[in-house]
């Protein structure tokens, strides 16, 4: 099966500015693919890199080195009908729709102006579709009159859903597309994603510090720290199948009815390792060896793939989980 | 235990085009010392507004008021915000949610401090140096020689939010006000966070009113919890009635909605529609348009707080009664 979108190798390298700073490595060398209908979901702490592989994947932000390939093809060299074909397969949901929304135009305006763009339809054909689009994101007809200020931020989200959903899209890539959202309104807005993925065959790159709802969308979740994709996990085994210690720290993280409180925080103020693993100094398996080599991925018990030269046992994520 | 505040009646009114919209409607609060309580509920709902309410410092143009409001052992006037001033920093301390606008942005960390223990009364420099090494270690802070001399940007996030923790900590509050304190911060500091709060608690004698979206996470550290919507406390009880036996269905809806690890289900409970603006509240029971067990008696009065098993519900048909049904 050829997958939709993949990252190989990429690297994302920003230069130094000002005297004394360095330049940030975001990416280091990270492979990523998504097959037709899959969903991946992309998590790790600020910083770990994630939204710049969104951005990158997106073909919104060129890499320094490595490869974007959308189709076996790199979208960043297609000029002309192909790069409006790239522009329709995959489309952006970020986190704020306030942001990309024209405050002036109204709800049907806004979902109508990728149809014009692409021609995709005019006349009552577009009226129509466009009803459709609404009716598919929940959306009631009197609402497609307002402005986006005067609906709530689910409802605003859900314009922006609709909005990439009118070119018919294969992809879509959502960066934290539900964090800004209130809770009860986060598991409508997740629920709907579930439904466009298995109903619409929609594969899905899903961005989120949540692992929760990572976990409920997604059948792959890919775990990243510092630059790099440090494992990839089925869906539903991060609790008992996660085999790196920095997923399990974040597994432990979640909140939870019953979970006991860490004692100290072994976090706070750690830094990010230079060389080697650079996971090493928050985690309390490390030796000599993750100091002098970076792990390379390989497979792991859950059926995905870690990079760690002391990947945790189940007698031992069991103690860590407790210990918070 | 001797409760440290006592509040009764809070409401809070903005000003609006067609009248005053309320924000805070008949709140009633008790935080024993040493306690933390959690005020919990989603945005618009009111809690930050009650809890700067207890200093005085509403939004500009919105007039507090409260039947009765005592804190230690004085009483006080919410009407009258400036006699509230003496209050803040050396009582209530608060901590917010965002600490790089509640920190200067050239000024060291270490001098910030000192500026702040001399306003609360500290005798000489020196001494308020020393004082500040104590705080930033209290805090949490590793190293707090070396911070002593950074500046907010140079630090991560996690430790600016601890900066701001011991620049509440210096007055010597007798109550923390943890504002949405933990939202910003990554899920791996949330909880070190919680538990850092925690020990603080019981080391200092000192209460806390935790204000947060999450529930979640307040499972970890509050004795308490209130659950708030529309302006209005629905729920509040013991924290492990509250998050095991919840009585209000917003609660119940709340705790189910939440995607939970290990949990392999399709599709999310879901609470339907969208909270209420300020100002286009609906007439009886606030949450009864989105609730399923909701009869035609809550969509015209307002149900009044009772007591059942322990917990104050403000709701006409709690989850622990049988359903009505609707013909």
């Amino acid at each position: 099966m050829t997958a939709i979108l993949e990252a190989l190798d990429v690297g994302v390298t920003f230069p130094a500015h000002g005297v004394g700073s360095k330049p940030v490595h975001a990416l280091r060398s990270v492979s990523l693919a998504i097959q037709p209908g899959e969903s991946v979901g992309l998590v790790g702490e600020s910083g770990s890199g994630k939204s710049t592989l969104a951005r990158t994947m997106l073909a919104l932000m060129r890499p320094t080195s490595g490869r974007v390939r959308f189709e076996g093809k790199d979208p960043f060299q297609a000029r002309g009908k192909d790069a409006l074909a790239f522009r329709r397969a995959v489309q952006p949901v970020f986190q704020d729709p306030a942001a990309s929304l024209d405050p002036r135009m109204v709800v049907r305006e806004l979902v109508a102006e990728p149809l014009r763009i692409h021609k995709l339809a005019e006349g009552a054909s577009l009226t129509a579709k466009v009803d459709a689009l609404l009716e598919r994101v929940g959306l009631s007809t009197n609402q497609a009159s307002r402005h986006a200020h005067e609906l709530s931020g689910g409802q605003r989200q859900r314009v922006a859903v609709a909005r990439a959903l009118a070119v018919a899209p294969r992809l879509l890539v959502a960066d934290e597309a539900v964090s800004a959202l209130d809770c009860s309104v986060q598991a409508q807005i997740l629920n709907l994603f579930r439904d466009l993925a298995r109903d619409l065959g929609l594969a899905m790159l899903f961005v989120a510090h949540d692992l929760a709802a990572v976990d409920f969308l997604c059948d792959r979740i890919a775990v990243m720290h510092a630059g790099r994709i440090v494992e990839i996990l089925p869906r539903g085994s991060l609790e008992t199948d996660a085999v790196h210690p920095y997923t399990r720290l974040l597994v432990a993280s979640v909140p939870s009815v019953g979970r006991r409180l860490p004692l100290a925080d072994r976090h706070l103020g750690a830094s990010v390792d230079s060389s080697g693993c650079r996971f090493r100094s928050r985690c309390p398996y490390a030796t000599e060896v993750c100091a002098s080599t970076e792990p390379s991925l390989a497979a792991s018990r859950s059926g995905g793939v870690v990079a760690c030269h002391h990947p945790v046992g189940a007698l031992e994520a069991a103690a860590l989980a407790d210990q918070g | 235990m001797a409760s440290l505040l006592e509040l009764r009646g809070l409401s809070v009114r903005f000003p609006g085009p067609d009248g005053p919209r309320i924000a805070v409607d008949d709140v009633d609060l008790s935080i024993p010392t040493g306690s933390i309580l959690a005020l919990v509920g989603e945005s618009g709902c009111g809690k930050s507004v009650t809890a700067s309410a207890l200093v005085g410092l509403c939004p500009q143009g919105a007039t507090a008021d409260a039947t009765s409001y005592r804190f230690g052992s004085s009483q006080l006037r919410m009407a009258d915000a400036k006699s509230l001033a003496p209050l803040r920093g050396k009582e209530i301390g608060f901590v917010f949610q965002d600490p790089e606008a509640a920190l200067d942005p050239v000024e060291s960390v270490g001098s910030q401090l000192v500026e702040t223990i001399l306003a609360h009364g500290a005798t000489s420099r020196s001494l308020a140096r020393e004082r500040a090494l104590v705080l930033l270690r209290e805090a949490g802070i590793p190293d707090p020689e070396q911070r002593f001399r950074m500046v907010a940007h140079e630090l991560s996030g996690g430790l600016r939010q601890r900066v701001t923790l011991a620049l509440a900590l210096a007055g010597d509050p007798k109550l923390l006000v943890a504002d949405e304190a933990t939202t910003a911060l990554d899920p791996t500091l949330r909880l070190g966070l919680v538990a850092h709060l925690d020990s603080l608690r019981r080391s200092r004698g000192m209460a806390v009113l935790f204000v947060t979206h999450d529930l979640g996470l307040v499972a970890h550290a509050a004795d308490a919890i209130a659950v708030m919507y529309c302006g209005r406390i629905v729920e509040y009880g013991p924290r492990d009635q509250v998050l095991t036996r919840p009585e209000h269905p917003y609660t119940q809806g709340l705790l189910e909605s939440a995607p939970s690890l290990g949990n392999r289900r399709d599709r999310l409970p879901t609470i339907q529609g969208v909270v209420p603006q300020l100002g286009a509240f609906p007439p009886g029971c606030r949450f009864a348009p989105r609730c399923d067990r909701a009869t035609e008696g809550c969509r015209s009065s307002m149900p009044e707080s009772r007591r059942i098993g322990g917990v104050d519900v403000a709701c006409f048909h709690p989850t622990s009664e049988p359903e009505v049904q609707v013909a």
